[in-house]
């Protein structure tokens, strides 16, 4: 949890996926359209990758991956990114959290 | 298979004894034994229990005490077992008439009716080669039967009656070889039917609508592509009354708590339809994919199993002047929202779509040994059934995308404008499925 923690502080949108993931592929693409640059981390390219999707797991993400995290803050997962673009608050947040400027 | 016993337990006539017992001769008949056929038929209630074989002894199952030529019989061999009864029933037959109803056993067994009418001595062996043979002789034997209780069984008596024990013989293996294959046939039959039952349950579970005597107005067990599509249509129907009263409302100029009401009630029925969508997809996400339970000119345009909700809400921008600024902002920005989103699905797709042809296209053919190669094909399916199996998280974002548009358009709107909204969306789909019948019915040539 700690290292899940520390990388999600890294950046102000912080992405843990997995390589095989289509649907991270998804939520990559949208923050790329949105202009943020997040930060992606592969959990199985990871050494303590299991722990940090059981820790992921613990914070209620289901799937595991993608795990969004913006300005630190756990977001969601796909579903809850995608609910919340739909109703402006996903660029919100962003702007607050100063991964995108409009 | 009760009916063997029963049924031979329930005859009360001497002739069907002749019959494989097995066989289920339930003919009503007119009981010409008179006192005899009453003996017969409580004996023949023991009978029953000797169906196994043929070989059972016949003056267990008949009485035949005053039957001489049963008793002359008798003597001569207590093995004949069957062979002696058809001695006896000449006897019978010439008193009565079972031979239509024999004959119409025989039909049954697939054998040619001897058809001269009279009394027989084999009932039951009728090869064509053999019959007028035996017609004869059994009409002799009959006569001589009737003559032996008359005049001394001595002498002719002898000889036709070994003569008859022979075809008896001859008779009863027949009878007991057709009872094999009966009994073959039924196993099999027996076989077919189960392998049916288990097909029927299999494709039940799948789904498949299957009308059973039960009732089907609470059936939401529906997984599978039949069941899906049944529900669909149910739940379309549902859709255009409460549009109907929807437009009936805005028309009547009904007050804003009605319209809300109504309103709120056709989104949660669209609410309805993911969920069934959802678990749909967890029996056959490809049925869904596919759209086959839409209309061809629906199909035409969907995208990942459903409408594309950027291009519902384009079509709204227009009729629903007129908007404040701030609705014109909101749809718009939810217009391009949804789009980027859809993008975004459409993105990972395509990536799903590539990831899975590399899986299958890796084949290195023929470098390892046989063993090698089975073992690296099985390592790529299973590879590729994981990656179909997130087929189903993608359709699951695609119909949130959807309804979430649809709510959140709800909210950007009046109440007022979501109906008017919502008229438009069912108009829009209404004409595409008119599209598609016509489209159907469009003369060809």
């Amino acid at each position: 949890m700690d290292r899940v923690r520390d990388l999600a502080s890294t950046r102000a949108a912080v992405i843990f996926t997995k390589s095989s993931c289509c649907m991270c592929h998804s939520i990559k693409t949208l923050f790329y359209e949105l202009g943020a640059s997040p930060a992606i981390h592969e959990l199985d390219r990871d050494a303590s990758g299991r722990e940090m999707e059981w820790a992921l797991r613990g914070l209620g993400c289901n799937p595991s991956v993608p795990a969004v995290f913006i300005g630190g803050k756990y977001v969601g997962s796909a579903k809850d990114v995608l609910s919340l673009h739909l109703d402006g608050s996903l660029k919100q947040m962003l702007i607050d959290a100063k991964a995108i400027w409009f | 298979m009760g009916t063997r016993t029963v049924n031979v337990s329930g005859q009360n006539d001497n002739s069907t004894l002749t019959e494989m017992p097995s066989f289920v001769p339930s003919i009503p008949t007119s009981n010409p034994m008179g006192t005899e056929g009453n003996s017969i038929r409580s004996r023949i209630s023991d009978f029953g229990t000797l169906e196994q074989s043929l070989g059972f002894r016949i003056e267990d199952a008949v009485d035949l005490s005053r039957n001489p030529v049963f008793n002359q019989l008798k003597s001569s061999s207590q093995a004949i077992g069957t062979d002696v009864q058809f001695g006896t029933l000449n006897k019978k037959e010439s008193q009565s008439n079972p031979v239509t109803m024999l004959g119409s056993h025989r039909e049954n067994w697939g054998e040619t009716n001897v058809a001269d009418g009279s009394p027989r001595t084999d009932t039951s062996t009728d090869d064509t080669d053999d019959k007028n043979q035996r017609s004869e002789r059994g009409q002799s034997t009959a006569v001589m039967a009737s003559d032996s209780s008359d005049k001394s069984k001595e002498k002719s008596g002898d000889q036709k009656t070994l003569r008859r024990l022979a075809q008896n013989r001859e008779a009863a293996r027949k009878s007991r070889l057709r009872k094999k294959a009966y009994v073959q046939q039924l196993e099999s039959s027996r076989l077919k039917l189960t392998q049916l039952e288990q097909e029927l349950q299999r494709a039940r579970q799948q789904g498949i609508f299957i009308s059973s005597s039960g009732d089907q107005s609470h059936s939401m067990s529906g997984n599978g592509a039949l069941a899906f599509d049944v529900e669909y249509a149910r739940w379309l129907e549902e859709h255009n009354r409460q549009i109907n009263e929807l437009r009936a409302a805005l028309n009547s100029h009904a007050g804003d708590t009605e319209l809300r009401t109504i309103v709120d009630n056709v989104i949660a029925h669209f609410n309805d339809i993911f969920r069934l969508k959802g678990v749909a997809a967890k029996a056959d996400v490809f049925h869904i994919l596919s759209g086959m339970w839409k209309t061809p000119a629906e199909r035409c345009f969907m995208w990942i199993g459903g409408f594309r909700s950027s291009e519902l809400l384009k079509l709204l921008v227009n009729q629903l002047e007129p908007l404040t600024e701030q609705q014109l902002m909101g749809v718009y920005n939810l217009q391009q929202s949804s789009q980027q989103a859809e993008d975004a699905l459409s993105q990972g797709m395509e990536a799903l779509q590539q990831s899975l042809a590399e899986t299958l296209a890796n084949g290195t053919p023929g470098s390892s040994g046989s063993s090698g190669n089975v073992a690296n094909y099985m390592g790529q399916m299973a590879m590729a059934m994981g990656k179909l199996g997130t087929l189903e998280g993608f359709l699951r974002q695609a119909d949130n995308l959807r309804q979430q548009t649809l709510e959140q358009m709800h909210r950007v709107l009046t109440t007022r404008q979501s109906a008017r909204a919502l008229l438009a969306i069912n108009d829009y789909f209404s004409r595409l499925r008119a599209l598609s019948s016509l489209w159907l019915a469009r003369p060809r040539e």
